[in-house]
């Protein structure tokens, strides 16, 4: 075994690329949230669907997409992977368990929430991305160039309080799972001192709170203009 | 009888160095012909293993506990003495050789007590390479402390877990080899007896702790570091597994038992408190610095005190009796180990003792707080107070502690030569197993440091010298005198499973705890020990006779475990009896209340008994047979303790 | 105080075991647990049932024999060794719950007692510095800041109990395998195999059949020692430094 896959069959390294595609999906978080922004201009959709337009066409972009996708995968396999072997490592479980008392009701629990946010990527990719890509779509067109029109699609989604509901609360798992997520990768990738450790755990638990409570806040608003 | 010491001759500082040029060695490339067996894997068993693996032999180490690391040493607080004069404060091996000796109350023997410290120096070395994280200085050398009422600070140590950092330094050195294949390990294994083929000590008999099942192991040498024997006492701060099991199987086959009643009984303990206790907890030494200790001073007072009419702060200064300091005004509550210990007992059998058994002395940090402030106090003894607190439930910082003397080491053990070898070839006794080194008392930090010394500094020489002469033929584990051993144990076994009486195992051992405790503790009498006696042979018949053992051999059995071991306890107390009968003199931790200064305090008798008292097994029910050593000083001027 | 103890009860490692409750009476506040189960022994023993089997020996919190998973903690509800826990943390009436560490790792060897020499063989495989006796050189030849000393000195008062592994949902072992990996890759007598240590002793500790790390936080809220969490960050690091430039291929 050459010591490449050696050390990705090793937990540590196993958790190392949890750690690593992790921190690079928060990264993308921050930029999707950017973009998504541009949702709430009061332009009708223009700056969002020439941003959108400029994602699809961008090289650039469309390599890290690629990559965002590949690691989405990887953070998704080795979820798997690590979750059997650590239910393998305790096959009889406890009768009674105060777990409460030691540690975070999330950190226990990155599974069941990375689960229920997979599911919301997929009815989420389905929705938009899918639609934007194979879909056909309604276009518009400014200063003579012809756009697809995803702002439209956007807001007839949000324009569903069903499909609102499940938004706000997928964000709120996210948060969650951002909650532990956040300062856990770091701890994983070493990065634990005294002088910074606890401003990482700080800015951790503001990025939780903020970055789904501003995504979740634009179908909210959406929603409230069709009213 | 006549036992031979083997000390080399000339003058005391060349001893340990010319012995080693004289001893014999085996050559490097023969030492993977011979077998050790290392039964215990405490400080010196851990070293010893370790040490003679790095040097080519095979060895088997042996322990009941579920790993190596567990030994009791682990438990140690205080810390290490070493000869190393780093703070410049007049320490040398000759002092630390003349404290020790002086310590022991002129009962050990010079040449060994040099040799330890002399080599004490390496060990500091030696822990350090390994990685054990002794305390420092801002300057990033090592700290010492004055330990024990010493004059000088020569005790290394590493917070109050000095003994658990030393043990892992040696077994991660005992790991080291195991990873290396020269060292096999069996843990939750136990010794249940020694087998010797034509007099020479050639293998053991164990018993597999999970499956029960009994195996020979043979071997060209035994070593048994199987620590001391203070839980015949039923309390004590030893562990509840620490047992005299392999020394008193090996004394039953040959092996001299030395000093079996020299005890050391610890002042500063946390009280029992009730019927239900199983074990004793040591607070460092350290406390008597700046705590004082105080009993009142009417037993009325203390009567109430006991009932909880009042509380120990309501009594008056002017009410309090600072015995200590009263009774010797330049050492106060300094004064050595058996003093303390034993003016305890003094003022508790007058009936001013607290606690509601009325056993327990105050020690009390209220002038010191308010000296120094609780911060300062907090800093120095926080662990402690702390540790109390779990224990006692109550807060230490707002009212006086309460302290009483327990059993906590025993400087007896298995007779051996210089070389640490026992009268039996090939069997040597090394730590607290041995009786070699502390004489009737040990000093504070000098356990661990005699431990390590006989691991890592003596016995790889020593036991060089009896391999190269013994040949590598080895001995089969079907050898006739194997099978004997293992029949016999099996027998053994069965007779205490067939029994099914109605005491428990621990039913014997708290009434032989209790029999020791009062006849042959902290002072003892003619009339007492004659009735101990009486009463443990009552006790040893009623014990083959209705003890209660559960269960089957071929499991995990603790009640069968636990009776081979009280079983024998029972035949040593005995034994201690004896000795503590035959010796007519007070010294050290053995104190007879007819030998007593008019002050009170212990009177030696150098000219009749200024030997060691070795005791030979005759057989079942017959009475050990005395062989003395005598102690010769050729370097040191005995003289009489004081402490006023 | 009157308790009713619901206890593990299995026979040996291939029994199936299973839950036996008991009663005892009259147990004083100042009993630590173990004195309290030596009650109920005294007790079975008295009525000729089998005692429960459970790990113990210095019962001064030090030499980290004692386990016990106690109302769903391991050690019980105080942050100290279960031979510390003294019955003043419980209340009258209570049942209490007692189980054995639960890890594949550490397989039950009968009731409450289980094998935990899975923790020595990570010791074993690079655990120590190679020095042999002697030849070393003078203890204050290498000056160390008191500061570091300090630090290696906390990761190394761990007790090798368990109760990391037994608080861990993951029944991982990375609190204790990064104690010690810490306590020598600080001091400067850990220097010359650190990285063969650490790659050594991750492998050993994965091939033991110990779980990952989740970073709940769990081990060290429940180590009797307090041991911190940096250890394991400070194990990663050395980890992932060791795996990119030793020369083990």
């Amino acid at each position: 075994m050459s010591w490449v896959t050696k050390t990705f069959k090793s937990t540590l390294g196993q958790k190392l690329l949890m750690a690593l595609t992790g921190l690079f999906l928060i990264l993308f978080l921050v930029v999707h949230l950017a973009g998504n922004l541009q949702l709430l201009l009061p332009d009708e959709g223009e700056s969002f669907n020439i941003y959108a337009h400029s994602m699809a066409t961008n090289p650039l972009i469309r390599v890290v997409s690629i990559g965002n996708f590949a690691f989405i995968l990887i953070h998704v396999i080795y979820s798997v992977v690590l979750t059997r072997s650590n239910k393998k490592a305790r096959p009889v479980n406890y009768a009674v368990s105060q777990a409460s008392t030691n540690s975070k009701w999330a950190s226990r629990n990155m599974g069941i929430l990375g689960t229920v946010i997979l599911i919301f990527l997929i009815i989420h990719l389905r929705g938009f991305w899918y639609e934007f890509k194979f879909g056909e779509l309604p276009t518009a067109v400014y200063d003579g160039v012809t756009y697809k029109n995803v702002f439209a699609i956007v807001s007839e989604a949000f324009s569903n309080i069903a499909y609102v509901i499940v938004y706000v609360l997928s964000m709120a798992f996210l948060g969650f799972h951002l909650s532990h997520g956040f300062a856990s990768a770091f701890q994983t990738l070493g990065l634990n001192h005294v002088k910074y450790s606890p401003l990482i755990q700080k800015v951790g638990a503001g990025f939780a709170i903020i970055i789904p409570a501003l995504f979740a806040l634009i179908p909210v608003l959406m929603y409230i203009k069709t009213l | 009888m006549i036992l031979d010491s083997k000390l080399p001759d000339g003058p005391l500082a060349e001893k340990w160095t010319k012995h080693k040029f004289n001893i014999k060695l085996v050559n490097p490339a023969n030492k993977r012909k011979y077998e050790v067996i290392v039964v215990g894997t405490g400080l010196a068993g851990a070293s010893a293993a370790a040490s003679l693996a790095e040097l080519g032999y095979n060895v088997k180490a042996f322990c009941f506990q579920d790993s190596p690391r567990r030994a009791h040493s682990i438990a140690a607080q205080g810390g290490i003495n070493a000869a190393k004069n780093y703070q410049n404060d007049g320490d040398s091996v000759y002092r630390l050789f003349y404290d020790t000796i002086k310590g022991g109350d002129y009962r050990a023997r010079e040449a060994n007590v040099f040799r330890l410290a002399e080599v004490s120096v390496n060990i500091i070395d030696q822990c350090v390479a390994q990685g054990v994280p002794f305390a420092r200085e801002y300057g990033g050398l090592l700290a010492n402390r004055s330990f024990g009422g010493a004059q000088v600070s020569r005790t290394f140590y590493a917070r109050g877990q000095t003994g658990q950092q030393l043990l892992l330094g040696a077994y991660s050195a005992l790991s080291r080899q195991v990873a290396n294949g020269k060292v096999k390990l069996y843990p939750r294994t136990e010794l249940m007896d020694v087998v010797t083929v034509d007099g020479k000590a050639r293998g053991i008999i164990t018993r597999n702790l999970i499956t029960g099942a009994i195996e020979s192991h043979s071997a060209h040498a035994v070593l048994l570091c199987t620590g001391g024997y203070g839980n015949v006492f039923f309390l004590s701060t030893n562990a509840m597994g620490s047992n005299v099991t392999a020394a008193w199987r090996a004394h039953k086959k040959g092996a001299l038992m030395a000093n079996p009643c020299y005890t050391q009984i610890h002042p500063t303990c946390i009280p029992v408190s009730g019927d239900h206790q199983s074990k004793l907890t040591l607070m460092s030494e350290s406390l008597r610095n700046d705590g004082r200790v105080w009993v009142p001073a009417t037993i009325e007072m203390a009567e109430k005190l006991r009932k909880g009419q009042i509380k120990a702060n309501d009594i008056k200064e002017e009410d309090r009796d600072y015995y200590l300091e009263r009774k010797y005004p330049s050492f106060g509550n300094l004064v050595p180990r058996d003093v303390a210990s034993r003016n305890a007992k003094y003022v508790c059998d007058e009936g001013r003792g607290v606690n509601e058994t009325g056993e327990a002395v105050f020690l009390d940090f209220r002038d010191a707080i308010q000296r120094d402030g609780e911060d300062l106090i907090r800093a120095k003894y926080g662990n402690l107070f702390d540790m109390y607190q779990q224990i006692t439930g109550e807060n230490p910082y707002q009212g006086p502690m309460m302290i009483y003397p327990a059993v906590h080491y025993t400087m007896g053990g298995l007779w051996v030569d210089y070389n640490l070898m026992t009268n039996i070839p090939g069997l040597y006794a090394l730590g607290e197993a041995n009786f070699s080194d502390h004489g009737a008392n040990r000093l504070g930090a000098s356990a661990l440091m005699q431990g390590l010394a006989d691991g890592y500094f003596v016995i790889p020489y020593t036991i060089g010298d009896y391999l190269a002469q013994s040949g590598y033929d080895k001995i089969s584990e079907d050898h006739p005198e194997f099978k004997k051993s293992e029949k016999e144990v099996k027998d053994r076994v069965q007779k205490l499973l067939s029994i099914k009486g109605e005491k428990t195992v621990d039913h014997f051992h708290k009434r032989l705890g209790k029999i020791m405790w009062d006849y042959c503790g902290m002072a003892r009498s003619a009339e007492g020990l004659t009735k101990a006696k009486g009463m443990i042979k009552e006790l040893k018949k009623e014990f083959w006779s209705n003890v209660k053992v559960l269960g089957d051999n071929e499991e995990l059995n603790q009640s069968l475990e636990k009776a081979h071991r009280v079983a024998d306890f029972i035949e040593l107390g005995e034994l201690m009896v004896d000795d503590a009968l035959h010796r007519e003199e007070s010294c050290g931790g053995h104190f007879r209340e007819e030998y007593q200064t008019p002050e009170g305090e212990a009177l030696r008798d150098d000219e009749n008994f200024a030997y060691v008292a070795a005791w030979k097994y005759q057989g079942e029910g017959q009475e050990e047979e005395l062989v003395k050593e005598p102690l010769v000083f050729e370097n040191v001027k005995l003289t009489q303790r004081s402490y006023k | 105080m009157n308790l009713t103890l619901k206890i593990w009860r299995q026979k040996n490692h291939s029994d199936k075991g299973g839950f036996k409750e008991y009663k005892v009476s009259d147990i004083s506040k100042d009993m630590s647990f173990l004195e309290m189960l030596d009650v109920l022994n005294e007790q079975l023993s008295d009525s000729g049932e089998d005692p429960v089997h459970f790990d113990h020996d210095c019962r001064e919190g030090i030499c980290g024999m004692c386990s016990l998973h106690i109302n769903g903690k391991p050690h019980g509800p105080k942050q100290t060794t279960t031979c510390q826990l003294h019955m003043r943390s419980f209340s009258d009436g209570e049942t209490i719950t007692i189980e054995p560490w639960r890890a594949t790792a550490f397989p039950v060897v009968k009731d409450l007692v289980v094998d935990r020499s899975s923790f020595d063989r990570i010791i074993q495989a690079g655990g120590y510095v190679s020095v042999n006796t002697g030849g070393v050189p003078d203890a204050n030849e290498i000056p160390i800041p008191k500061r570091i000393a300090d630090e290696a000195f906390d990761a190394a008062t761990c007790i090798g109990c368990g109760a990391c592994v037994a608080a861990c949902k993951n029944a991982s072992a990375m609190l204790f395998t990064s104690a010690k990996i810490s306590q020598l890759a600080m001091l400067p007598q850990g220097q010359v195999e650190r990285k063969e240590r650490a790659e050594r002793m991750i492998a050993q500790m994965d091939s033991e059949g110990f779980g990952a790390c989740t970073n709940t936080g769990a081990c060290s809220a429940e180590c009797p020692k307090g041991i911190s969490l940096t250890n394991i960050a400070r194990m990663n690091r050395e980890y992932f430094s060791a795996v990119v430039s030793s020369d083990n291929v």
